[in-house]
């Protein structure tokens, strides 16, 4: 039966009968994907709410959903509360850096793995895949004593020099992008003359900004929410990140002032969350990318 | 000054200059990762003070033989086992029910897949403190839902079964991970298939056994080694949320180096504790390669098969 030969009433009657047919499948698939969604988006609610009510109103059982008076004050406890201004800047200034370093070494090791031939590329490149493997806790300790050895220990530097060394995962991500260009682009550009820092800077680079755009979505999201690292070399709390300030706070006030905590917490997170929606085709792509082995 | 530079050849060029893009990673590679390893395994074998790391004393396996009558290392090591594998079947079965219901175009799919992951990305104390309240079991918002059921909840986090069941309760809150590792896998299976498939009259059941579950096996493959190595790792939540206790309930291999050697200071200890792990995870990343074969499809390998048979 041709489907284009049928009269269009037949066709749009046939069509409404089908999805008839299927309101009960499509109704049984909203009930589970739109409640599981509701589910999984739970806890932030909760957060919030949690982070608006007042100190009696945290502790009613069973717990009520709407803050009752709404306390915005208590946003600027928790920013007061704690040297709070400070964990964010140091935060940021960490994130910054090190997704900077990252970024541009990173880069830059992988346009040389993906666009140029050298002997010993290629075993050199399996080591590179074979420390992807490697679990960061062995190197917890000499680099401790490493950094302890620098004079580095509680400052900022051991957050922030080794990821000037480029990160074996998103090397492997821009490398396995800058296969995918054409080479024709760089012969073009040889025969002008460009030497090989003008085909990473002008020819790669600007071709792989969405790969550039993932690894920049990883590193920022890792390095702001990074806690074992911070948490091994900082010992002055002018000097903590937002992680290890939240992990002070519950030390000192345990359950106590959960509403403050809860506002805290929902600060910390909430840049994260907002960077998620705005770069979220990014986070798909990295996925994408990491399929390509 | 780069006049010997110019004069070479252009391959000698490509490989001078190929060596310098990737110095960094390999400057980075020898200090931070080849050599930190040795000095892990070098410290495995004294007995070191940090505040004289002079005087740090050479005593040979002394380590490795504490360690092995240590009970915690082995309570540890249990626990790390249990959460690492308990947690695999039900975040490949979760991911996968999640991704099959969100691998169709219906309306607002796309705002329902990014809402799944979201939980993914924000990791961290925040996070780990929010499920610490939620957890609480007087006036958390778990038992007060378990409630409404009529069902006492547990004390979660302060009972001694419950505990580690709670960690992997909230590690399943991070599921998107692997939902969009096989909704990628999902999108490469061809329709020709299941076409085919409805034409033998192969039922939904049948379809997916047949060909979802194999096709897409490379993608369950992946989160498999790539969960099982992180959760060997688990670290923020036990430190956070238990402190490795009640009663060592949720202590873990990573929180037990961090305590012998961030809190006792025991840093020969704690290295050989870690190479312990380190060499765990190794053999069971090889094991887990090795049955790969077994169980996990690549299409290129039917290909190379035909051609030498």
């Amino acid at each position: 039966m041709n489907l284009l030969s049928l009269p269009r009433a037949r066709i749009a009657r046939w069509e409404v009968a089908r999805s008839l047919r299927d309101l009960p499948l499509t109704a049984i698939w909203a009930i589970l994907a739109y409640g599981g969604a509701i589910l999984f988006m739970t806890p932030f609610v909760w957060m919030l709410s949690s982070s608006l009510k007042t100190q009696a109103q945290v502790f009613v059982f069973p717990p009520e959903w709407l803050p009752n008076p709404i306390q915005i004050e208590n946003y600027w406890r928790a920013w007061t509360i704690q040297p709070t201004h400070l964990f964010f800047w140091n935060t940021i200034k960490v994130t910054l850096l090190a997704t900077l370093g990252d970024l541009i070494s990173s880069s830059l090791v992988a346009f040389g793995f993906a666009r140029l031939r050298f002997r010993g590329r290629d075993v050199l490149f399996i080591v590179l895949l074979a420390t992807l493997m490697l679990p960061a806790h062995v190197t917890l300790i000499p680099h401790f004593i490493f950094f302890w050895v620098l004079g580095w220990v509680n400052t900022h530097l051991p957050l922030i020099v080794p990821h000037w060394f480029g990160s074996a995962l998103h090397i492997f991500l821009l490398r396995q992008f800058l296969m995918t260009i054409s080479v024709e682009l760089d012969d073009a550009a040889k025969i002008d003359g460009a030497g090989f820092f003008d085909l990473y800077r002008y020819i790669a680079m600007p071709l792989a900004k969405p790969a550039l755009g993932v690894v920049a979505m990883y590193s920022i999201t890792s390095h702001w929410t990074e806690f074992t690292q911070p948490l091994i070399y900082l010992s002055s709390k002018h000097l903590f990140t937002l992680a290890v300030g939240l992990r002070a706070f519950q030390t000192e006030q345990g359950f106590d002032l959960v509403h403050i905590m809860m506002a805290m917490a929902t600060l910390a997170v909430l840049p994260v969350i907002v960077l998620f929606f705005v770069g979220q085709r990014f986070f798909v792509q990295g996925i994408v990318l990491q399929g390509m082995r | 000054m780069l006049g010997w530079y110019r004069h070479l050849p252009y391959s000698r060029r490509e490989e001078i200059a190929g060596f310098l893009f990737i110095t960094p990673w390999l400057i980075g590679f020898l200090i931070f990762q080849l050599e930190a390893m040795a000095i892990a395994f070098g410290l495995s074998f004294f007995k070191v003070d940090p505040l004289a790391l002079a005087e740090s004393r050479f005593v040979g396996l002394q380590n490795y033989q504490d360690l092995l009558a240590d009970d915690l290392v082995w309570i540890a090591l249990k626990n790390t086992a249990i959460y690492a594998i308990g947690r695999m079947p039900f975040v490949i079965a979760l991911g996968l029910a999640i991704a099959l219901l969100l691998n169709r175009e219906r309306f607002g799919v796309r705002a329902l897949r990014t809402l799944y992951y979201l939980p993914a990305v924000t990791t961290g104390v925040a996070v780990a403190l929010l499920w610490h309240w939620i957890l609480n079991p007087d006036y958390g918002l778990l038992n007060a839902g378990l409630a409404m059921l009529g069902i006492r909840g547990p004390r979660w986090l302060y009972s001694e079964e419950w505990a580690l069941p709670s960690l992997m309760l909230i590690s399943l809150w991070g599921v998107g991970q692997a939902m969009l590792i096989y909704l990628a896998g999902l999108r490469g299976v061809p329709q020709e298939l299941y076409e085919a498939a409805a034409i033998d009259g192969a039922g939904p059941l049948r379809q997916f056994i047949a060909i979802t579950l194999p096709m897409i096996s490379p993608a369950i493959f992946y989160s498999l080694v790539v969960g099982i190595i992180g959760s060997f790792q688990v670290f923020l939540n036990a430190y956070i949320l238990t402190a490795g206790g009640p009663n060592n309930a949720t202590l873990t291999m990573v929180l037990y180096i961090y305590r012998k050697a961030f809190q006792e200071f025991h840093f020969g200890y704690g290295a050989a504790v870690a190479w312990v792990l380190f060499m765990l995870i190794l053999a069971f990343t090889l094991l887990i390669f090795r049955s790969s074969a077994v169980w996990v499809y690549y299409e290129g390998e039917l290909r190379k098969a035909g051609r030498t048979g």
